[in-house]
């Protein structure tokens, strides 16, 4: 099998473009995943992650650049890469009047497998996923999360090391997108191979070793979550003075903290620093002795919508208003 | 292409094991073409006059025709639902030969349309429609009625894969194939018809389909209609058939 090739990437992409017509879905991405890994797409509605997904899955071709998965071209050897690869979409593509066994030995057979090794197969994942109980029920039956944990199951059937998640938890319930990262993530202690799609930073942050940033079809960043943070400054003291008008004598106050200024917008003045312990209590302590009186006191560390803001200059959470919209309509 | 065979299996299956849990789609099949021919055999029949034939024995080798000719609907829907629901994605990303699952539509399409189409002369038997021919015919009748299904739902297939709604679907089979089936001889004489209409009828390859089975199931004289029927069968799945399956690559993306 090709996965003894000795290559350590299994997904590998290059200068990949699609296009809609006149609209640029993908304006030559790259990314690469190391085999047993997750990588998260991260970006807004319509910033192209699903098209991405969808040419690495062989559900589009591609307009100019490559794509290899475990080694097999999206393009020149899609047979044999649909056999190594598992797909759950953005909406569950389960048949809703079949039964949970029955969608998932449907689709054990239709990856080759004999009826009853398909049953065999189906009854162990059901387990897994929680779903034992619901097996014999329609899926019309069930709720949104057993759903997706069903299409994910289907999703897994074949055993396949390179699994592709198209925002596997979008429009879930806390509790559902809880049991749904805590699957992500027994996947991968199983050595499977991960590429998701989120608009969700806590889940790029959670599940991810690597995130790329994508926007409007190119990647703007990519990186482990620490070093995208990194990249936006580190730690900062973040103070929300009292009276405005010690703004300045605070940060004057404040500014042997760090190495660099500290700045000020209206009553909040922020620090960087480099540590975080007894960062507040020195924070407070000169404070104090300068009689400048904060409302709140605070260490910030940096998210990934603060990533997003620095590098594009717009807020992440402006896009994610249109929730049930689908990001890119198939052509 | 060694998969599309188990595959084709598999997906006829899902698609056969489905249907008794869609109940609009079982009375479709089933109900449906009842009352079509209760209200035509009982509401038109009296006014229809039919030369040589009792309108009960005139009608049900139309009504057949015309009810079969709607069967493969259950494919246009199906697919345009697939396609919403993102089924078709998953079928696509799956090793799974790409002509199974228009092939497997279609496959399950025969086995609802034979259920059709003995419900169908159950009910012509009850209201006193008769065979006039030997067994031989009768079950050619049969054979060629699954054989005019299977084509139609190849046209089905390539309406469900180019529609953007499993209510399209809907609206544009039963404009194209309403006129079709009617402008024939499936319920009237088609002298009875205007000057135009007649003319369209006479070469309506529906027609040729409905006199085969005339004279499969009621021994009228056959002329070239039963070959003419088959051939127009085999024509219309060698257009269809690579249609439907091109689409289907195309929509879904390569």
């Amino acid at each position: 099998m090709s996965r003894s090739d000795g290559q350590r990437s299994a997904i590998r992409v290059r200068g990949l473009v699609k296009l809609y017509g006149d609209i640029c879905a993908l304006d030559g991405i790259d990314l690469e995943a190391e085999r047993g890994t997750v990588l998260a797409v991260l970006g807004p509605n319509g910033a192209g992650k699903t098209t991405a997904v969808r040419v690495l899955t062989t559900l589009l071709r591609p307009d100019a650049g490559s794509a290899t998965v475990i080694g097999h071209d999206v393009v020149d050897d899609a047979p044999a890469l649909r056999a190594e690869i598992g797909l759950a979409g953005q909406y569950a593509a389960v048949d809703e009047n079949l039964t949970g066994i029955e969608n998932l030995v449907m689709v054990g057979r239709l990856y080759g497998r004999h009826r009853r090794e398909a049953r065999r197969r189906a009854d162990e994942l059901l387990g897994r996923f929680g779903l034992t109980d619901a097996g014999e029920r329609i899926v019309k039956t069930y709720s949104g999360g057993m759903r997706r944990r069903l299409d994910l199951a289907a999703a897994l059937v074949a055993d396949p090391p390179v699994v592709f998640l198209d925002e596997p938890t979008t429009g879930l319930d806390p509790r559902s997108r809880l049991e749904v990262w805590e699957t992500i993530e027994g996947l991968v202690a199983d050595g499977t191979t991960v590429l998701l799609t989120t608009q969700y930073l806590d889940e790029a942050d959670r599940l991810a070793d690597r995130i790329v940033v994508i926007d409007r079809g190119r990647v703007i960043a990519g990186g482990t979550a620490d070093e995208l943070k990194e990249r936006v400054g580190g730690l900062r003291v973040e103070v929300h003075l009292t009276d405005v008008s010690q703004a300045h004598d605070a940060a004057a106050v404040l500014a042997p903290m760090s190495d660099e200024r500290p700045t000020v917008e209206d009553a909040k003045v922020c620090v960087r620093v480099s540590r975080e312990t007894g960062t507040i209590m020195e924070a407070a302590r000169r404070l104090d002795q300068a009689g400048i009186d904060a409302d709140d006191l605070a260490v910030r560390r940096p998210t990934l919508d603060d990533v997003f803001l620095t590098l594009t200059g717009r807020e992440l959470s402006e896009h994610e208003s249109g929730e049930h919209e689908l990001e890119e309509v198939p052509a | 292409m060694t998969r599309f065979v188990p595959d084709t299996l598999v997906l006829a299956e899902r698609n056969l094991v489905r249907l008794p849990r869609s109940p609009d789609l079982l009375i479709g099949f089933t109900i449906q073409p009842v009352m079509f021919v209760l209200l035509f055999a009982f509401v038109f029949g009296g006014a229809i006059s039919t030369p040589g034939f009792d309108y009960v024995d005139f009608l049900i080798p139309g009504i057949i025709v015309q009810n079969t000719a709607f069967g493969g609907f259950v494919t246009a829907l199906g697919l345009a639902e697939d396609l919403t629901k993102g089924l078709i994605d998953r079928f696509r990303s799956l090793p799974t030969s790409r002509a199974s699952v228009l092939a497997g539509r279609t496959l399950a399409d025969v086995v609802t349309n034979s259920i059709s189409i003995v419900i169908l002369v159950a009910t012509g038997l009850i209201i006193g429609f008769s065979f006039g021919t030997g067994p031989l015919e009768i079950v050619a009748g049969f054979a060629l009625m699954i054989l005019f299904g299977y084509a139609f739902s190849w046209i089905f297939a390539l309406i469900g894969m180019s529609v953007s709604s499993p209510e399209a679907a809907n609206g544009i089979g039963f404009t194209l194939i309403f006129p079709i089936t009617f402008i024939s001889s499936a319920f009237v004489p088609v002298d009875s018809m205007p000057a135009p209409l007649e003319k369209f009828a006479e070469v309506n390859p529906i027609t040729i389909v409905v006199d085969a089975m005339r004279a499969l199931w009621l021994g009228v004289p056959a002329g070239n209609n039963v070959w003419g029927a088959v051939v127009w069968c085999l024509v219309l799945i060698a257009i269809f058939a690579p249609l439907a399956v091109r689409k289907y690559r195309l929509t879904a993306g390569g």
